[in-house]
């Protein structure tokens, strides 16, 4: 399988805190990937310095070969990169519709049109309409996004970033606040969009059901660095992994 | 498209062109109607108003709060100024042609050292450059005329087919150039209203609400801001050439930081979270601002009075305050 | 080489001023988060209140020595009227967007700019008194005004009672504890509005002192508000806004390059100061010590 992302020796250190120490974290193309772990175990820290938020204190990122360490957000989108987050952090003034059709209009490049009214793009307002559909939020496209309810926020944020089309997505506990009926739809519909081969994703999630369900390898971090990585099945017979989750010491 | 499409409008602007066709219309039919001094004032608002919304680009929909506007202004009009004085140009034509290069010049420099700051610093950015130019035009008076200023003489229009001059031509000059100006004010709104609501608008308003999210977008922050406010400095400068030849003169206050707080207010009286918000306030401003100028020498405490009421009790302006009246008559009506 | 010694007393009179000033300002935006448009005028209020109070004083046939005690009254004016604004229109806004507050403070510099012309006309004010209270000394052949040093010694004790007061006072943690989180000092029991309102009169005393001890040595005139706050914008942009050695350093660096373009190249004094400030923004666009 292709390299989409490599991280190599990529250190942060928050204070005394390791946040990531020495992570060498590899994603596959195609790939359905969970990255596990207990609360400050490092894993919105590693996305963070994927996704360009936090600079790394040390160590390297390629992304499809090129060296994006020192690459801003935006250029890291603009190369394929997106991201949902664990707050829901959408466009709250405008519609939901609006957010997404921006989305659009930002990988296409028309963001700078000026020309133009935004609401006469007719493919892309299908395009817009389309992704909504997918995600159960077509009803409610001329709603401010500030206005829906909580599910329907995370929804929309997952939407908005899927919406740029990406080669690498990363979603930061796109289930957590939601109803177990959102959260099968959430998880269907992503799952779905890998399995086309078109999206990788990598998925933050603390819900272990969702994660043995759904994805094609489970990596669990423990406090800076990587302490397991494998199959759903090889996780499960880890017993260190066991031990994490069920709060016993490590074995030496 | 199903049946049950949602609530998104195919073509919300049809009853907003309406409106905005009666307006002009009315508008149109002013000096019929009134004395030349009134036609005159009113022709003083629409420039106002299109200095306005040049600059509520920048605040209402880009979210950057710019105290140095005046420097637009002010360049658009000594540009119109030096035009006469230096290469005797009296075409005005020509003067808009040249003054929004120069303008357009300015605020893209300006706005490549402003917008790579943060907001407060960017307040008083714009403030400090606008005031280096102030500086400038006084101390440099063998070219600037100093405080007295440079004469600005009436313009020839539509490529010298019309002129000014002999018996009557004031009361023809101000006639006529308030249709020049009415249609210049019509072309502007139209122009902003499409930026506004392009693809473009959305992202800048995306940008002034979430600026993380929109970087997350691969939008591209200080390059929209930039654009902003070079679009914005560009309005507002073409008020300027267009205040000069109906002023008669270019002094330096069109480019003092007291200047910049009028357009900062006229913005704000209006409302600057709609698009009209700055045009109401424009219009609105010169008719207070000539009533205070006549009323009392202190006008400038009384502006900052009302400047500082208006953001404590009004602070969506006239605009603003208007809708939300509608809004609560139209629900008391349903209920 | 002696002109050269009185261009460096020049400079650092004028920064001893311009420290005032931008300590003042840099010292309200640390604590509170907010930039006082109106700092200028208030640096003016300071130079008329002073200026008029010499000149009443005089009238009285008051002795020179008595006339120095004038300078602290002036700055102590400006701080009561810091005392004032700060709890009428200013605490409304601490929740809201930061817009809202810089128009609030651009409307006050409005008022204050115009009250000041209500209150003492366009004329200029002087307090020559002060300054010929104190003895001329001789640097190397020439004349020079005592005052001057005067001024530069009180720039400097200000400084030093300045970074004493942050630094080493009960009063000068809360200052620290509450800039830098709000929240947290007032669950600490620290009692933030006090803190606020003595941080924002500390402030304006300050500008207020500035207008003060230069108005001997220049006339207050109108507008010398904005000017100030220009020049004080510079001073903090190049020191870091927040950064009381920024104030200091900033202070020097912009009143020796002002003394320098005076020298050789007048008309475009301020534009070459700002030429400075883009560059240093360029550089470090948070200023040689600040943290905004």
């Amino acid at each position: 399988m292709t390299v989409l992302l490599q991280t190599i020796d990529l250190r942060k250190q928050f204070g005394e805190t390791r946040a990531c120490d020495g992570v060498n974290f590899v994603v596959h193309q195609g790939e359905f990937l969970s990255l596990v772990g207990s609360n400050g175990a490092g894993k919105t820290s590693l996305v963070n310095l994927i996704s360009g938020q936090l600079k790394p204190d040390s160590g390297t990122i390629l992304f499809e070969g090129n060296d994006i360490t020192s690459a801003t957000v935006s250029e890291r989108i603009r190369a394929g990169i997106a991201r949902s987050f664990q707050i829901v952090n959408l466009f709250d003034g405008m519609t939901v519709f609006d957010n997404v059709t921006l989305s659009i209009f930002s990988r296409q490049g028309k963001a700078t049109h000026m020309a133009a009214l935004a609401s006469h793009d007719s493919a892309v307002r299908d395009e817009a309409l389309e992704v909504l559909g997918q995600f159960g939020l077509r009803e409610k496209s001329g709603i401010v996004g500030g206005e829906l309810a909580q599910g329907e926020r995370k929804l929309l944020d997952v939407a908005i970033a899927y919406s740029l089309r990406p080669k690498l997505l990363f979603l930061d506990e796109p289930t957590s606040g939601v109803s177990t009926r959102d959260k099968a739809q959430i998880m269907d519909t992503v799952s779905g969009i890998v399995r086309a081969g078109s999206v990788t994703a990598v998925i933050i999630e603390h819900d272990m059901d969702v994660v043995f369900r759904y994805s094609d390898r489970i990596v669990m971090m423990h406090e800076g660095s990587f302490l397991a990585d494998g199959t759903p099945e090889e996780i499960k017979a880890n017993k260190d992994v066991a031990n994490i989750l069920l709060g016993a010491p490590l074995s030496a | 498209m199903k049946a049950d499409t949602p609530i998104v409008s195919q073509r919300p602007e049809l009853p907003l062109a309406a409106v905005a066709v009666v307006v002009l219309i009315a508008l149109a039919l002013v000096p019929q109607v009134v004395d030349l001094y009134q036609t005159q004032l009113l022709t003083y608002g629409l420039i106002a108003a299109i200095a306005a919304l040049g600059f509520n680009l920048l605040l209402g929909y880009t979210g950057l709060l710019s105290f140095g506007h005046s420097a637009f202004f002010g360049i658009g009009a000594y540009t119109i100024a030096f035009l006469l004085r230096y290469l005797n140009i009296h075409s005005m034509e020509l003067y808009l042609a040249i003054g929004l290069v120069v303008v357009a010049l300015t605020s893209v420099l300006f706005g490549y050292i402003c917008v790579r700051h943060t907001r407060i610093f960017f307040g008083i950015l714009t403030l400090a450059l606008s005031q280096v130019l102030y500086s400038l035009a006084l101390k440099l008076f063998w070219v600037t005329g100093g405080t007295d200023g440079l004469r600005v003489a009436r313009p020839s229009l539509l490529f010298g087919l019309i002129t000014f001059s002999g018996a009557g031509s004031f009361q023809r000059f101000i006639q006529t150039y308030y249709y020049y100006v009415l249609a210049l004010f019509a072309v502007s709104v139209v122009i902003l209203w499409v930026i506004v609501h392009s693809p473009f608008g959305k992202a800048l308003q995306a940008i002034r609400d979430n600026e993380t999210r929109a970087a997350f977008l691969g939008l591209r922050i200080r390059r929209f801001r930039l654009i902003a406010f070079t679009i914005s400095g560009t309005f507002t400068g073409l008020a300027g050439i267009l205040w000069a030849p109906l002023n008669g003169l270019a002094t330096p206050d069109v480019l003092y930081w007291t200047f910049s707080g009028e357009i900062v207010f006229t913005a704000l009286l209006g409302g600057f979270r709609s698009f009209a918000g700055p045009i109401v306030g424009g219009i609105v401003f010169t008719y207070l601002k000539t009533y205070a100028v006549a009323t009392t020498e202190y006008w400038q405490a009384l502006l900052g009075a009302v400047l500082v009421l208006l953001v404590i009790l009004l602070p969506t302006g006239i605009v603003g305050a208007l809708s939300q009246l509608a809004a609560k008559i139209t629900s008391k009506a349903k209920s | 080489m002696t002109i050269f010694f009185i261009q460096v007393l020049n400079s650092l009179f004028y920064a001893s001023v311009l420290f005032l000033i931008a300590a003042g300002l840099s010292l309200i935006f640390g604590v509170m988060r907010i930039v006082n448009m109106a700092h200028g005028a208030l640096y003016g209020i300071g130079a008329f209140v002073t200026a008029w109070l010499v000149g009443r004083a005089v009238a009285f046939g008051v002795a020179p020595v008595w006339l120095f005690l004038l300078i602290p009254v002036g700055a102590g004016v400006v701080a009561l009227i810091g005392l004032v604004i700060e709890p009428l229109l200013l605490r409304r806004f601490y929740r809201r967007a930061e817009e809202y507050q810089l128009l609030v403070t651009f409307g006050l510099l409005l008022i204050l700019e115009d009250a000041v012309r209500f209150i003492w006309g366009g004329l200029p004010l002087t307090a020559d008194a002060l300054m010929d209270a104190v003895p001329s000394v001789h640097v190397g052949g020439l004349v020079y005004p005592g005052y001057n040093i005067v001024v530069i010694g009180v720039g400097a004790l200000a400084a030093i009672a300045l970074w004493a007061v942050i630094y080493r006072t009960k009063f000068g943690i809360m200052l620290r504890a509450t800039s830098q989180d709000r929240r947290m000092a007032a669950a600490l029991g620290i009692n933030v509005s006090a803190v606020y309102v003595s941080a924002f009169a500390i402030g304006c005393f300050m500008a207020g002192l500035g207008g003060a001890i230069i108005v001997p040595s220049q006339a207050a005139v109108l507008g010398m508000g904005i000017n100030a706050l220009v020049l004080a914008f510079v001073v903090v942009v190049i020191g870091g806004l927040g950064s009381l050695q920024g104030a200091l350093v900033g202070a020097l660096i912009v009143s020796f390059v002002r003394t320098l373009g005076i020298q050789f190249f007048p008309e475009i004094e301020l534009a070459v100061l700002y030429l400075i400030a883009a560059l240093v923004l360029l550089v470090k666009p948070t200023g040689l010590f600040g943290n905004a």
